[in-house]
């Protein structure tokens, strides 16, 4: 099926309504300054921004599953090259790379070349630890663990700290076989 | 090409919010002072003349001795002015468009509180090149 996801990538993309990237990007920047202004804590600033995000991430993977048509992958490979191609396309509308594999395959870089979320963004000096794309992470980690698999997410590179890509460690951490929700003794 | 220059940014606040000598001259410590008063002395007359004109690039507002005053006002009225000696008037009208330009960037940075000054050493770079690209 790995072959088949890049042009789905973009299938999709053309076919799911679109918003200007412009009042995407606002839109996302005022939500972090009046966090900022808010909470003022740099560290809690960004665990609320991954709390928002998994709030995003368990709502956006039906969403996703509904619209791209994508079957089921059959190892943790496969969803993250899904995520990389297919997701990251129909959500934000670019492409990110999946590098570095380790050994036994539960754990990869997703690489972002371009980041629609930070355009015109500068940190300045009173913020220089914030990961203003804290979001994402959330975003990945619900939309995974309403599909049974448990993760944890990094942030490696981050171009407003000066790096040169955004990059973004996915670690498995288990999956979780699916309960059947209701108690059988009732 | 030799001509000393000062480059101020005002908010509508009258509140500098960026300041840069721009000359390819060694400036002296007295005439970086002296510019300074010029500029702020010349905003009353920025003020009236701004509302007269509905263009944003308003020549020469102002002389003192053989220097002169070029302002260009924003849509914000964030006030871009230029002391200078040198009678380029093209030049400093593009140098003013691609500085207006920068500052766009600038404010659409949803962490920078406009009328606050502006840090940004990429900023900063950027309009000194610019200034010796066109002047």
């Amino acid at each position: 099926m790995a072959p088949l996801a890049p042009r789905s990538g973009d299938a999709v993309f053309a076919s799911v309504e679109r918003v200007n990237a412009e009042l995407f990007t606002l839109t996302y920047g005022a939500i972090v300054r009046q966090l900022i202004t808010d909470l003022e804590e740099v560290e809690e600033v960004n665990k609320q921004l991954d709390q928002m995000g998994y709030n995003i991430g368990v709502r956006l993977i039906d969403e996703f599953l509904a619209k791209s048509n994508v079957s089921r992958c059959v190892d943790f490979k496969e969803t993250a090259e899904v995520i990389a191609k297919v997701g990251f396309k129909m959500f934000l509308g670019v492409t990110a790379t999946v590098i570095n594999w380790d050994a036994e395959g539960t754990s990869c870089s997703l690489v972002l070349e371009d980041n629609p979320l930070v355009d015109f963004v500068e940190l300045p000096d009173t913020c220089q630890g914030l990961s203003y794309c804290n979001i994402l992470s959330g975003v990945i980690r619900g939309a995974l663990e309403m599909v049974s698999m448990k993760t944890e997410i990094t942030w490696v590179r981050d171009m407003l700290q000066g790096d040169d890509a955004y990059e973004l460690r996915v670690k498995l951490l288990k999956q979780v076989p699916e309960e059947y929700p209701y108690k059988d003794d009732d | 090409m030799a001509s000393t220059a000062c480059f101020v940014i005002v908010s509508r606040n009258d509140i500098p919010i960026y300041e840069a000598e721009v000359g390819s001259v060694l400036k002296k410590e007295e005439a970086a002072h002296l510019h300074q008063f010029i500029l702020h002395a010349a905003l009353d007359i920025v003020q009236d003349l701004a509302w007269t004109t509905s263009a944003m690039f308003l020549k020469s507002v102002d002389r003192f001795n053989d220097l002169v005053v070029s302002v260009y006002v924003t849509a914000g009225h964030t006030r871009l002015m230029l002391l200078h000696d040198s009678r380029n008037e093209d030049g400093i009208k593009s140098f003013f468009q691609d500085v207006h330009e920068l500052y766009l960037k600038i404010l659409l940075n949803p962490l920078y509180l406009p009328g606050s000054r502006i840090t940004s050493s990429h900023f900063d770079t950027k309009v000194r090149a610019l200034a010796r690209k066109y002047l």
